[in-house]
């Protein structure tokens, strides 16, 4: 049982990757599952700052949104192909990640908090009103990709299975990066900051830059699933941007495990999926998700999959 | 622009400070919360909302009033208790995150919760026969319900002073923002502080909603945007704060309005851009003291 | 030992046969001459439009029922496949998504928002599904978001705007605010009102746009106040409207101005009660007290009052119904399900189902149909549903519409 749990752990990305892979057979319907691989990607991104370094950003909907957007933009006004669309989505909400943090950072606690979510509503603001370029309140339409072509072959991006493994692909890219940055020397930087900070900077680490580091690297993760999620609903809305799609992240990362690889791709799936099953039977479902959530606030506070680790480990022990 | 008068200009930041006067309940009941128990608490917009329909209950039920502006801050006050003995206290101690979250996912609830009884069209609420109607102020034509609720807040606010700067209560509260361990050496019971004040910041935003209910509509997503709003505020002010809570309330209130007359589209994001200023050049807000739950 | 090879070869003839006849093949074939005809349905269920959504869901219910009582479509049963889009676009995506690839739905039918209905019109264009919008927007008519397989049953903002405005400026007076929620449908009802306006001499005092869903407008009415128009056009919908209303009455406005809204809800009056709209005109697509008038209102509102308890329809309500009831009219007429086909009987379908004669313009896929111009009322209510006046009636002219070209379609 260790042996096989150490072999997991430190082969983590590809465990993930096949269990992706087998994924969409056990989902009513695939864009279920694509919606679970784009937010389980965003949570991860956010569990990067909120869970690996200790900061409680309610702004993240800013990068997830502005990913989408400047990778809808891109194709819509611009015409650009589509991989050159997810890399400007990508480094676009990098930008504006930097932006951001080098203003956060310098505030703490529940203040670094409240900045970000301050700023990422001016950032809803400014999309909202350029609303030549992204439709307002209507929303961006028009990211029609139907062909891929890759390596000489074409792929049917309408098809949904096709759409889902294309996804998938980036996704399991983003997970390897994430993946090895944790497993650096920086990814021990990052969670020592979270621990102590102070000691962090006695010992000679430059703390701010760690965590604007992380801030960016964060940004850039969301940014990428906000392009995915540009691509598949062929639609980017304003809601991306707002402040309930953060805590839509929060919740997820709480509900699947904060500091933990897999969790928040447990949480992102557990969320939506009963989001999507309690829906068909009771238009109560908001009651669902409060008191399922106040119930894992106080009873299980590791989360889905945390509590699992927890217990695994346990067992070992 | 050319019919800009100075009479409208003043009518205009009346309009400011009767908006400012609800940002300012609601300030006061999240800094006290937070700065006393350093709960961040997003359940407070749903607590307002609650209290908006706990008015309409009762005032259809009796018909005064009065007599809801009473019994609102009292039934909420009691919910408030009831939450923070049951689901807030055990989380104490276990990092600022946890109570948020907590109130993240009950503010799912209660609005959950007022949909199933209430319903989903909202109930309307109009002010008493009292103060129905427009007066005119000088300046021009002003609702008489809105010059009450400036009144009503001003009295509230002095009130609240009162308690806290001379009675023995509000001394155990000062003492125990500034160290709660030496209060409870003193043999004082922290928590039961501590639950008294959260029911109390709890009521505050109940009676919020009851006085802002004839002002708009009472429906069940009332509260959303009223949380980030009172978050501004509470954040501009210096959360912790209750000079500040006032001074912030005012100020938002003000600029929401004065914006909306110059650039009415750019209302909503200059609140939050008054924030983000204030965040970087004096990150403790206004009031606020520096290192306080940083 | 000689006679095995033909023995052999007989069995597997038989048992090849047999196979052949009881295959997949033969059940997939059956099974379609039978499969139900479906129809999506996503609309904001969970919101604060819900109870106009399921009012939509309602009277479709109706369409469907008085369909499948007719015979359905050679033996095929139409059946209503309704979702929750939470009045948000990106969840109307997914579900429009979900009714398509797992559902397998012939046909969509939806939505109560603008941004709601372009998000799901984006899916099924790509697809090829034919989706009937049934509510509000400019824009689903434009060439940009418009595609063969797009209709709109619902008025537009353009037409709405417009035909209140020809009402109002000739009657009321030609100074006028415009109060505006700041998102695409406001603006396409200040042009709508200021297209028609031109014809009167209209003079646009103020354009004073407020944040989609503000709950306070103490800070845009003591301009307003200032400028003493003779109409206050209130360019917002549903609770804003109500809202707005309301704290403009407060302010003192309605004794200089006549209030006047593009489009008056029916729940929002039924929620806001008779004091806060008095005297306030707007326009609709439909109204109940329409069956004093025409006959196929008398019909629906009929089948829906058996149906429903006794109840009358909303004005989204009977959308919900026009909405279904052409897509499987057309189904009829085409012959099949296939979605060209339908498409093009659709657009030689000249209807009344309830509430007088329609058509859909070609280059569009707009209903042409008539605005009917209400007005709130206090007294003489007949029951509690009686809250409007019928005042005017303009009857269907695709000259009130904007032009194909305009919207950007080749003649």
């Amino acid at each position: 049982m260790r042996d096989a749990f150490d072999l997991v752990s430190r082969h983590r990305v590809a465990a993930v990757v096949l269990v992706l892979i087998a994924f969409p057979w056990v989902m009513p319907y695939e864009a279920l599952a694509i919606n679970i691989l784009i937010f389980g990607l965003f949570a991860v991104g956010f569990n990067l700052l909120f869970g690996y370094t200790g900061m409680l950003s309610f702004g993240h909907a800013a990068f997830l949104g502005s990913g989408s957007y400047l990778a809808g933009i891109a194709i819509v006004h611009g015409g650009w192909p589509w991989y050159a669309a997810i890399a400007a989505g990508t480094l676009g909400a990098a930008v504006i990640g930097l932006l951001m943090g080098a203003l956060a950072i310098r505030a703490r606690g529940i203040y670094f908090s409240m900045v970000t979510l301050a700023l990422a509503q001016c950032v809803y603001y400014l999309f909202y009103q350029a609303d030549s370029w992204t439709g307002g309140e209507n929303g961006l339409r028009g990211v029609r990709v139907n062909a891929i072509k890759v390596f000489g072959v074409e792929l049917d991006f309408v098809h949904p299975m096709t759409k889902y493994y294309i996804v998938l692909a980036f996704v399991a890219l983003a997970l390897w990066f994430v993946s090895r940055v944790l497993a650096s020397p920086f990814g021990a930087v990052i969670e020592t900051v979270r621990e102590n900070d102070r000691r962090a900077a006695a010992c000679g680490y430059d703390v701010a830059r760690t965590r604007l580091v992380v801030f960016v690297l964060s940004a850039a993760i969301c940014g990428l699933a906000g392009t995915l999620r540009a691509l598949h609903l062929s639609v980017v809305p304003i809601e991306s941007l707002h402040y309930l799609t953060s805590g839509h992240a929060v919740m997820m990362c709480l509900l699947g495990g904060m500091g933990t690889f897999f969790g928040p791709f447990v949480g992102a799936a557990v969320f939506l999926y009963l989001e999507d099953v309690v829906t068909t039977w009771t238009k109560h479902w908001m009651l669902v998700v409060g008191v399922v959530f106040i119930v894992f606030v106080l009873f299980f506070p590791r989360g889905i999959w945390g509590s699992i680790l927890h217990w695994a480990r346990r067992r070992e022990a | 622009m050319g019919e800009i008068t100075l009479n409208l200009l003043l009518l205009q930041a009346i309009a400011g400070v009767a908006l400012g006067a609800i940002f300012v309940l609601l300030a006061i009941g999240l800094s006290l919360i937070f700065g006393m128990l350093g709960v961040v608490n997003f359940a407070h917009g749903a607590f307002f909302m609650v209290g908006a329909y706990a008015g309409v209950y009762f005032y259809g039920l009796s018909g005064n009033f009065w007599f809801s502006l009473v019994l609102v801050p009292l039934t909420v006050g009691v919910v408030g208790l009831a939450v923070e003995r049951v689901l807030v206290r055990p989380l104490y101690g276990r990092g600022i995150d946890y109570p948020l979250l907590l109130t993240f996912g009950l503010s799912y609830v209660l609005v959950e919760a007022i949909r199933i009884l209430f319903g989903v069209e909202g109930n309307p609420m109009g002010p008493p026969a009292l103060l129905r109607g427009a007066v005119d102020i000088g300046v021009g034509h002003f609702p008489t319900y809105r010059l009450f609720l400036i009144g009503a807040t001003a009295v509230i606010v002095a009130a609240l002073w009162l308690f806290i700067e001379k009675t023995r209560f509000g001394l155990i509260i000062r003492a125990g923002a500034q160290d709660p361990e030496i209060v409870r050496i003193l043999g004082i019971d922290i928590s039961r502080v501590w639950l008294l004040i959260f029911a109390l910041g709890i009521a505050i935003a109940g009676l919020s909603g009851i006085l802002a209910a004839p002002t708009r509509a009472v429906t069940p997503e009332m509260g959303i945007p009223v949380l980030v709003e009172s978050f501004v505020v509470t954040v501009v002010g210096g959360m912790g704060s209750l000079a500040g809570a006032v001074v912030a309330g005012l100020l938002v209130g003000i600029v929401y309005s004065m914006t909306s007359l110059f650039a009415p589209e750019f209302a909503e994001m200059s609140i939050f851009a008054l924030m983000a200023l204030v965040l970087l050049l004096r990150p403790q807000g206004l009031f606020g003291r520096t290192g306080l739950f940083g | 030992m000689s006679t095995t090879p033909v023995r052999l070869s007989r069995r597997k003839l038989l048992l090849g046969t047999a196979a052949a006849a009881t295959s997949p093949f033969w059940f997939n074939i059956a099974r379609a001459q039978t499969a139900p005809i479906r129809i999506g349905f996503p609309v904001p269920l969970t919101g604060p439009f819900s109870s106009d959504a399921q009012d939509q869901v309602r009277a479709a219910e109706v369409a469907v029922k008085e369909f499948n009582d007719g015979g359905g479509f050679r033996g095929r049963m139409a059946e209503l496949l309704v979702r929750d889009d939470k009045l948000n676009a990106g969840e109307a995506a997914t579900r429009t998504l979900e009714l398509i690839e797992k559902d397998k739905v012939n046909f969509v039918v939806g939505s109560l928002s603008a941004a709601v209905q372009l998000s799901v019109n984006g899916v099924t264009k790509e697809r090829k599904i034919i989706y009937n919008s049934i509510s509000q927007s400019d824009a689903i008519n434009e060439v940009k978001d418009w595609s063969p397989y797009t209709f709109h049953e619902a008025l537009n903002p353009h037409l709405t705007g417009g035909a209140v405005g020809r009402y109002a400026f000739k009657r009321f007076g030609k100074r006028v605010v415009f109060l505006t929620a700041d998102y695409a449908y406001g603006h396409e009802m200040v042009r709508g009102f200021q297209r028609a306006g031109k014809e009167f001499g209209v003079e646009t005092l103020a354009d004073i746009r407020h944040p989609l869903g503000a709950a306070d407008y103490s800070a845009f009415l003591p301009r307003i106040q200032a400028l003493k128009p003779d109409v206050l056009l209130f360019c917002n919908f549903g609770r804003d409207l109500l809202n707005s209303v309301k704290q403009a009455t407060e302010f003192g406005l309605k004794s200089t101005t006549k209030f006047v809204a593009p489009v008056l809800l029916y729940s929002a009056r039924s929620a806001g009660g008779p004091e806060a709209f008095e005297g306030v005109v707007g326009g609709t697509s439909y109204y109940w007290r329409l069956e004093d008038t025409v006959p196929s209102a008398k019909a629906f509102n009929d089948k829906f009052r058996k149906a429903h308890g006794g109840a009358v329809p909303s004005d989204y309500g009977a959308l919900g119904y026009g909405g279904v009831r052409t897509v499987l009219e057309a189904v009829r007429n085409a012959g099949t399900t296939d979605s060209d086909k339908v498409s093009a009987a659709m657009r030689q379908l000249k209807y009344d189902f309830y509430k007088g004669p329609q058509y859909y313009r070609a280059c569009d896929h707009q209903s042409v149909q008539s605005v009917l111009i209400i007005e709130s009322k206090s007294k003489n209510m007949k029951d509690k549903n009686d809250v409007f006046d019928i005042v005017s009636t303009e009857p269907p002219d695709e000259k009130n519409l904007r032009s194909c070209a305009e919207l950007g379609h080749k003649a």
